[in-house]
């Protein structure tokens, strides 16, 4: 994740882009808690090829939809901070009605930061860029995989339901997914009963709890790259 | 890929029409290259002589159908209806090969909306036709554009507001389901006559109100209902298929209904395989535009060749008329022909074509409950994300949609109770619970020892904490059944057999109970929050059981009631000492005897009056109660306290249930036979002591339920008498007296379990109950299960 740099993007003159605006986004980055590229991206003219990375060949997303995300970006910052808070994204009105609406704002803000800032932005949006296949072709296998692999599509998912991060779906955690997304009319009792059930189904070796590649191994028949893709994102 | 393609279809429509076979050419030279051409294209040079050419070709292959009298209206009209692709035939082969959902769907969709617009097409063309060509105006075919729109979007609304109704109907239909596969037809057919007397798209209409209203409808209509509409819709759409498909054959032989012209026949069949995959090319092309995961090749391949025209085509060339279309017979023959050669050619080949292909198929597999639940999550991921992206995509509004289809739509449409059920993961996990209960009993497993099973049938009990009681008995019931087959055969010296019996009991039923409790520990702890729940539950369990229990008690009444006394008195009279508590329950008994006339009078009163009492509680078998009569008045006073509230003369039906409700083992065994229960009652509760003990203390926490209940049962009346009597009379002859001998303790206990509704009593008697237990055990045990086997024998004499 980290060795993604937002500045792949291809032509698309993003330093540019950035200093273009009263508030650069990079200064104002959240400290410490993604500490590795703040020295080589601390300008925000830094040269796009920046800290040196080894940059995935295709870039996070495509000019045009970088261009969109950046002008949501700016409309979604309030006060033009340059980064947002957890406030600017609650204030979309339809995420406060989504039952995944809280998680998913949490998975803008890694490790408990505060605010996130474009290029983390566009980083979790680029889990959903479509799956393109001339990638695949021509990707270096030493390359890490692009954020769009199913992989990582699927990581994005597990990480909204394992909330404390010890790389399992418990049951109880499973319960609290379950009781977001099944309707009220089921009682308690039956949703633990479904919980009990779903966490049997998907446990392989029978700890109790859903790991991540049983978790990717019970979705193995679906079509993950089609189904968490957003078409605007190319 | 797609952007290459482009030019290269954009250039033949910019050129002339006809020139199809220059442009198909074209794609293989390419650019020419800059250096020496090895093959160039120069079509601007022959531009001109090629086009006369085909000009001249074209007119002169039209020579080849003289014939046809036709004007250009005829021929649009003919084209609107020889259009009507009717892919019946294709969606057969494809839910065969299982081929992909995405191109299922499309031809799917296709189907559902093509005769729509076809009839439409047709109707205007066809009153363009009868207005004559001479008086059609320009404004006239804006009117028939414009008429498109407005009969198929009418056709449309017509549809969904009876679909609102017919949902709405279907919502309040609970104690009538007879008449709901007759609502759901007469509503979708009043939704076709509607549009059509609006001459709006009847076929529209009916399409958009099924659409509309399946998700309420199948949640409100029972189960039959729903398989009576499903497999009545089919039958009938099979019927009306066939139909169409002899009459086809028949005015195919039929040579005064036809007049062939060969030009005529194979300009259509070429022009239909042609124009049908044009269309497919140009719209695919337009449609992936939009599309996250295009279609390819193949999907167009197969969508071209899956256009088949079918019954929709023949029954409109026959619906003209030949004053007004004297073309009419040419267009029947050349309507016959291509009908037969897509179905015929096109039908048979598809499936190969499809496999060999390889279309991309649909897995098929089991829904997982991981699988469906994910998939909701996804669905919730990608709508979040699409808001934060700010793009109001496909997820977005299907999420608003069904905001607001759980909001209003749902609460207004749907039943309460088939709202629950509708949830997408209730549903997958009910269906998973279900085809395991029955792979497990298709298995000979016996479905309600399975600890580890909770049955989602019922769902209400299942939430209830009480269920894990009604279980409990119901296994133990039995379990027990089973034995005393085993022991019925046995049929000789008594103790022994009782030992055995009792032994045997032990050994089958410690088992499933065990394991059961062990599972549904959760459930007693919560008991409390559904105590209400777990009554009602209660209640009907009982009152199910009362009734057939009833059936047997008043027949047996009638015909044994005399020798049952005696044995009664026999019995008895060991036990009669402890009657005082019995007596409590007898008053009952005594008002049920005047009311129902029974002919036993009382031969051994006092000790009956013990028997009675334990009988009735434990099983509500009607043998026994028959003596009480004398002794009853005794006993009122104290039963009074605890059995005011139904004081209505046949007081005695209630009596046996106000014992079940206490005694637990009875509330389980609804479902067994009526001899079998009897039996199972008795001898359950004896031998399963710690069932027993658990139950009882768990039913106490409820509380006592029967006095409310008993009254209505008791007016019930004993209806299912009828098929009982032949019984009753073998039950006489076999009264065998030994068997009745209930020993001291049995009557004690009897009493104690009686009494547990009782406020004053129960305490006491359940302290004997429970010191019995131990010791005393075994001896209930035997008392009943002689009973029982008296009971049985007899009936099967």
């Amino acid at each position: 994740m980290e060795e993604v740099a937002l500045v792949s993007c291809g032509p698309l003159d993003l330093p540019g882009l950035i200093t273009s605006t009263p508030h650069a986004p990079r200064p104002s980055r959240p400290r410490g808690s993604r500490g590795a590229p703040a020295p080589a991206a601390q300008p925000p003219a830094a040269s796009p090829v920046a800290s040196g990375h080894h940059r995935p060949p295709s870039p996070l997303v495509s000019q045009a939809s970088l261009l969109r995300l950046y002008h949501r970006f700016q409309a979604l910052d309030r006060n033009e901070k340059g980064y947002l808070s957890r406030m600017d994204l609650q204030q979309i009105g339809a995420l406060a009605v989504n039952p995944l609406g809280d998680r998913i704002i949490e998975s803008f803000f890694p490790d408990g930061s505060m605010r996130v800032d474009f290029p983390g932005f566009v980083r979790v949006l680029a889990h959903f860029r479509p799956v393109d296949d001339e990638d695949d072709g021509n990707r270096d296998p030493k390359e890490p995989e692009p954020l769009n692999s199913r992989m990582n599509k699927l990581r994005f998912a597990f990480q909204l339901y394992d909330l404390d991060r010890d790389g399992k779906i418990s049951r109880l955690e499973m319960l609290q997914v379950l009781r977001l997304m099944v309707g009220v009319q089921v009682t308690e009792e039956q949703l633990e009963s479904i919980a009990d059930r779903t966490v049997q189904e998907a446990d392989e070796d029978g700890d109790g709890a859903v790991s991540f590649l049983e978790f990717a191994k019970s979705l193995e028949k679906m079509n993950i790259e089609q189904k968490m893709s957003i078409r605007i994102l190319k | 890929m797609l952007r290459a393609a482009l030019p290269l279809l954009g250039l033949p429509l910019a050129g002339a029409g006809t020139t199809e076979e220059p442009t198909l050419e074209l794609g293989s030279p390419g650019e020419p290259p800059p250096g020496l051409a090895l093959f160039r294209w120069q079509w601007h040079e022959v531009e001109a002589p090629y086009l006369v050419a085909l000009w001249i070709l074209v007119a002169s292959l039209a020579k080849i159908a003289p014939r046809v009298q036709a004007g250009l209206l005829d021929f649009l009209l003919f084209g609107s209806l020889i259009s009507a692709v009717d892919p019946v035939a294709v969606l057969a082969v494809f839910e065969e090969v299982h081929v992909n959902e995405t191109l299922f769907i499309i031809v799917f969709g296709e189907s559902l909306l093509n005769d729509a617009v076809t009839v439409v097409l047709y109707k205007v063309c066809n009153s363009f036709v009868e207005m004559g060509s001479a008086n059609v105006q320009a404004t006239d075919y804006l009117k028939g554009v414009a008429s498109l729109f407005v009969v198929s979007l009418g056709g449309a609304a017509v549809g969904l507001v009876f679909a609102f109704l017919l949902a709405l109907t279907t919502r309040f239909t609970k104690r009538v389901r007879i008449i709901e596969p007759l609502l759901v037809f007469l509503l979708a057919y009043a939704a076709y006559l509607t549009a059509e007397m609006a001459s709006l798209s009847a076929i529209l209409a009916v399409t958009m109100c099924g659409l509309g209203c399946k998700k309420y409808v199948e949640a409100n209509i029972s189960h039959k209902s729903r398989t009576a509409v499903k497999y009545t819709m089919k039958t009938l759409a099979s019927c009306a298929e066939t139909v169409i498909f002899m009459l086809l054959g028949i005015s195919a032989v039929d040579s005064s209904k036809w007049a062939w012209d060969s030009g005529l026949v194979l300009g259509t069949l070429f022009f239909i395989l042609f124009f049908r995959a044009l269309g497919v090319v140009l719209q695919t092309w337009v449609l992936n535009q939009f599309r996250l995961v295009p279609l390819d090749k193949i999907d167009q391949v197969v969508m071209s060749y899956g256009g088949l025209r079918g019954a929709v085509a023949f029954a409109l060339v026959i619906l003209l008329d030949r004053t007004k279309v004297p073309a009419k017979d040419y267009f029947v023959a050349t309507t016959i022909v291509v009908v037969f050669f897509t179905v015929i050619v096109q039908g048979l080949t598809i499936k190969p074509l499809v496999k060999w292909l390889k279309v991309k198929r649909s897995e098929h597999h089991k829904p997982t409950l991981n699988q469906e639940l994910h998939e909701h999550t996804f669905d919730h991921i990608l709508a979040a994300v699409e808001d934060v992206v700010g793009h109001h995509g496909y997820h977005y509004w299907r999420d608003r949609w069904e905001q607001f289809d759980k909001k209003y739509l749902s609460q207004l449409l749907m039943r309460r109770s088939a709202y629950r059920i509708r949830d997408q993961i209730w549903d997958v996990y009910y269906r998973l619970n279900i085809r395991d209960a029955i792979s497990f009993v298709d298995q000979g497993g016996h479905v309600l020892s399975s600890a580890g099973l909770t049955l989602p049938s019922m769902p209400s009990r299942n939430s209830v904490a009480e269920t894990s009681v009604t279980n409990l008995l119901r296994e133990s019931g039995s379990g027990a059944c089973l034995d005393l087959q085993v022991i019925d055969t046995v049929r000789s010296g008594r103790d022994r057999e009782d030992a055995v019996m009792h032994h045997l009991l032990c050994g089958g039923l410690y088992k499933p109970r065990r394991r059961y409790k062990a599972s549904c520990s959760r459930h007693f702890i919560s008991e409390d929050a559904q105590e209400r729940q777990d009554k009602e539950v209660f209640q009907q369990n009982m009152k199910r059981r009362l009734e057939t229990f009833k059936s047997t008690k008043h027949n047996i009444c009638f015909a044994k009631s005399k020798p049952r006394p005696r044995k009664a008195g026999h019995k008895k009279k060991d036990g009669v000492a402890n009657t005082e508590a019995t007596n409590g329950k007898s008053p009952r008994a005594l008002g049920f005897q005047d009311t129902a006339a029974v002919i036993l009078t009382v031969e051994s009163e006092e000790e009956e009056e013990s028997d009675s009492s334990e009988t009735e509680k434990e099983d509500d078998e009607g043998i026994i109660f028959v003596a009480r009569a004398t002794s009853e008045v005794l006993q009122e006073g104290k039963v009074s306290g605890s059995l005011e509230v139904c004081p209505s003369p046949r007081i005695i039906p209630p009596s046996p249930t106000c014992a079940e409700k206490e005694l637990p083992w009875k509330s389980g065994q609804g479902d067994l036979a009526v001899y079998v229960s009897s039996e199972t009652t008795k001898i359950v509760p004896v031998d399963m002591q710690t069932g027993w003990n658990q139950s009882i203390s768990s039913l106490e926490s409820l509380a006592s339920p029967p006095c409310t209940q008993a009254p209505t049962m008791s007016r019930l009346p004993p209806y299912p008498l009828a098929a009982e009597e032949p019984r009753a009379p073998l039950d006489l002859p076999p009264d065998p007296r030994p068997s009745f001998a209930f020993p001291p303790s049995l009557a004690k206990s009897g009493r104690s379990r009686s009494e547990s509704s009782a406020d004053i009593p129960r305490q006491q008697e359940l302290q004997p109950l429970m010191g019995h237990e131990d010791h005393t055990h075994l001896s209930p045990g035997t008392a009943n299960s002689h009973w029982c086997i008296q009971f049985s024998r007899s009936g099967r004499l």
